[in-house]
C-alpha cells in the first residue's frame, strides 16, 4: 500500500515511473518536439480496479509511437484538417458554416475533454449528436452519418483542439445514473465468448490475444487512425468491434447503448491528455 | 433364422445408437469440473484437434495458449498459461471438462465456453455482430471437442 501511494506521488510529480505495470517503463510522448502528453496517471477514485491508468500509446511498437508523435508522420492528421477546412464552408438551407456561429475552431479548445455529456434536454449525447444537432437544426444541413469521413474529419479537428488537456469526463449530476449503467455494462461478460470489457482490458492489459497487445482500452486518442484500415475510427465503431468480438449481439454506432458505454469508458480516461488523433496498427 | 434377423436388427440399432448418442451440451454432466463419458463415444482425432486449436474461426485457443509442439504457428497469446505437459496435470475427464466448459474448474476464468448453447448475454451469430439464431450450435461440436481433447493428451512431459 506504501508502496503504491510512493509510485503514485512520483508519477504525479512527473518523475521517472517504476510501476510493475507499466507497459513501456521511461517511454514519453512528446508530440511535434514540444508538446507533452500525460500518458500515465493515478486512476480516478471511481475506478477501483485499476491502479493507474495508460494511454494506450504506450502499449504499441516503436515505429507507431513514432507516427504519433510528430504532425507530418501522423496519417490521421490529413483529416483533422479536412475538418478544419470543413469548418468554414457553408452548409445547408441556412446558408452557415459552424464558423458563423463558433467563431474560430480554437473556441472548440476543452470539448472534446467532457464528451460525452448530458445535454440541455437531460439527453446523454456524444461529439456526433451535438455536431448533427448542430448541422440538422441550426444549418439546415443533413445530418452525417456517424462513422462518415465527413463526420470522423469534424470530430478529429474539434477534437485536436484539446491536445494536451486531461480528459474530464463529468460523472456527477446529471450523468451519475448513466454513467452506472455504462460501469454495468463494461462488466457485464457478454456473448459465446462470456467475455466483459473488464476481462480484456483491465485483468489482462499488458497481454496479448494472439499478436496483439492489449492496453487498458482507453478513449483518449480518439478518434484513432488505424493504419490496417486506413482511416478513422470513430468510438462507437471500436467499442461494436470489441462487442462483436465477444461473439454477441452488437449495437450500433449512434445508439443509446454506446453513448452510455462511452461515458463510462471516456471517464476511465479521466487524467489522461486528449493525443486524438492517436495512431494504431 | 428369424431369431437372427432380430438380433442382426438390435445390433444395428445399438450401433445406430452409438452414432446418435451424443450427450447434448445441456445434459452433460460435470463432477468436480470434470466430464469422465466421451461426448460422441467415438474416439478424438488429435491431427483434427491440433487444426481446431489453431484456427480462428474454430477453437482458437492459441489466442490465449502458448503450446512449444505448436512453434510453427506464429504469435500464440499469453493470457493462458502455457500448455506444454498439461496431459500430466489432469487426466482425460478433466481435459474434456475444461474445454467444455473451464469455468466448472475455473471459478470465473476468462477461457471461454465451446460446448455450450444456453444462459447466454446477447449471444451473437459467430462474428457477424447479428443476433444468435434460435438454434444456437454451440463453439465446437461433440466430435471437435473430443479432437482438441485427443490433441491436449499429446501434450506430455513424462
Ligand atoms: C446557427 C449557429 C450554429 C452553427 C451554424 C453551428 N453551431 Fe454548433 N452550437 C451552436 C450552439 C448555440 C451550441 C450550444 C452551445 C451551448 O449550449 O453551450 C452549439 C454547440 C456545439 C457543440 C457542443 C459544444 C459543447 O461544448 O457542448 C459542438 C461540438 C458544435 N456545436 C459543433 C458544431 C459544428 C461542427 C458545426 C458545423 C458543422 C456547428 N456546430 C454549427 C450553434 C451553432
Ligand atoms: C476478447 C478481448 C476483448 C474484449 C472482450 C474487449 N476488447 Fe477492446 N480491444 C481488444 C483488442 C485486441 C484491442 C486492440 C488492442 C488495444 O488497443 O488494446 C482493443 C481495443 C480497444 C479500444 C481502443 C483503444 C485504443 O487505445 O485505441 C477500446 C476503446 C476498447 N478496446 C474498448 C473495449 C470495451 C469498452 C469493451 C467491452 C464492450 C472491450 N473493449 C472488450 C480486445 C478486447
Ligand atoms: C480468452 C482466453 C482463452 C481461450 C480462447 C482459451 N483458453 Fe484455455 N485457459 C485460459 C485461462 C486464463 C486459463 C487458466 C484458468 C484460469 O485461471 O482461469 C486456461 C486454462 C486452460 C487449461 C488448463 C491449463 C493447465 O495448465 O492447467 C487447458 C487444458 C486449456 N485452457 C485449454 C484450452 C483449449 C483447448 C482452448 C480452445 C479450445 C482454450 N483453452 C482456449 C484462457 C483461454
Amino acid at each position: 500500500m506504501t508502496a503504491v501511494v510512493a509510485l503514485v506521488t512520483l508519477s504525479l510529480s512527473g518523475m521517472a515511473q517504476a510501476a510493475g505495470d507499466d507497459p513501456d517503463p521511461g517511454k514519453e510522448l512528446v508530440i511535434n518536439g514540444d508538446m507533452q502528453m500525460v500518458t500515465r496517471v493515478k486512476a480516478p477514485d471511481n475506478i477501483p480496479g485499476l491502479t493507474n491508468v495508460y494511454s494506450g500509446w504506450l502499449f504499441h511498437d516503436p515505429s507507431t509511437q513514432a507516427m504519433e508523435m510528430d504532425d507530418f508522420d501522423n496519417p490521421g492528421m490529413t483529416g483533422a484538417e479536412t475538418g478544419t477546412e470543413n469548418w468554414s464552408v457553408a452548409d445547408g438551407s441556412e446558408g452557415k458554416s459552424c464558423a458563423s456561429c463558433h467563431g474560430d475552431i480554437e473556441k472548440m479548445k476543452g470539448v472534446r475533454t467532457h464528451m460525452p455529456k448530458v445535454n440541455k434536454d437531460g439527453k446523454l449525447w456524444s461529439m456526433e449528436d451535438y455536431i448533427n444537432n448542430c448541422r440538422t437544426t441550426r444549418m439546415g444541413a443533413k445530418a452525417w452519418s456517424w462513422n462518415s469521413a465527413d463526420m470522423q474529419d469534424m470530430v478529429a479537428a474539434i477534437s485536436v483542439q484539446s491536445r494536451g488537456m486531461p480528459m474530464a469526463v463529468a460523472t456527477d449530476g446529471a450523468a451519475a445514473k448513466f454513467w452506472k449503467e455504462g460501469e454495468k455494462m463494461y462488466y457485464t461478460r457478454t456473448g459465446m465468448l462470456e467475455l466483459s470489457c473488464a476481462s480484456c482490458h483491465e485483468q489482462n492489459y499488458g497481454n496479448h490475444i494472439r499478436a496483439e497487445h492489449l492496453s487498458q482500452g482507453q478513449l483518449n486518442g480518439f478518434p484513432t487512425y488505424r493504419l490496417k484500415t486506413a482511416k478513422l475510427v470513430s468510438i462507437h465503431n471500436r467499442l461494436k468491434g470489441c462487442v462483436r468480438d465477444t461473439r454477441a449481439e452488437t449495437y450500433k454506432e449512434g445508439t443509446d447503448a454506446l453513448r452510455i458505454l462511452e461515458l463510462y469508458v471516456a471517464s476511465r480516461s479521466n487524467g489522461l491528455s486528449v493525443e486524438g488523433v492517436a495512431v494504431r496498427p | 433364422m428369424k431369431r437372427q434377423i432380430v438380433l442382426g436388427i438390435a445390433a444395428a440399432a445399438i450401433v445406430a445408437g452409438y452414432a446418435n448418442a451424443e450427450t447434448a451440451p445441456d445434459d452433460v454432466k460435470f463432477v468436480d469440473g470434470a466430464v469422465a463419458q466421451s461426448l460422441t463415444g467415438k474416439p478424438g482425432d488429435p491431427v483434427a484437434g491440433e487444426k481446431i486449436f489453431t484456427t480462428k474461426s474454430m477453437g482458437n485457443c492459441i489466442a490465449c495458449h502458448v503450446v512449444t509442439a505448436l512453434a510453427k504457428y506464429p504469435f500464440p497469446g499469453d493470457i493462458g498459461p502455457s500448455l506444454d505437459g498439461v496431459a500430466d496435470r489432469w487426466n482425460e475427464a478433466e481435459l474434456r471438462g475444461i474445454v467444455a466448459n473451464a469455468k466448472m474448474t475455473y471459478e470465473g476464468s476468462v477461457m471461454p465456453p465451446f460446448y455450450k448453447v444456453s444462459g447466454f448475454i446477447r449471444p451473437g451469430d459467430h462474428y457477424t455482430g447479428k443476433a444468435a439464431p434460435a438454434d444456437l450450435k454451440p463453439i465446437l461440436s461433440a466430435q471437435q471437442i473430443e479432437d482438441v481433447v485427443a490433441f491436449l493428451e499429446t501434450l506430455k512431459e513424462q
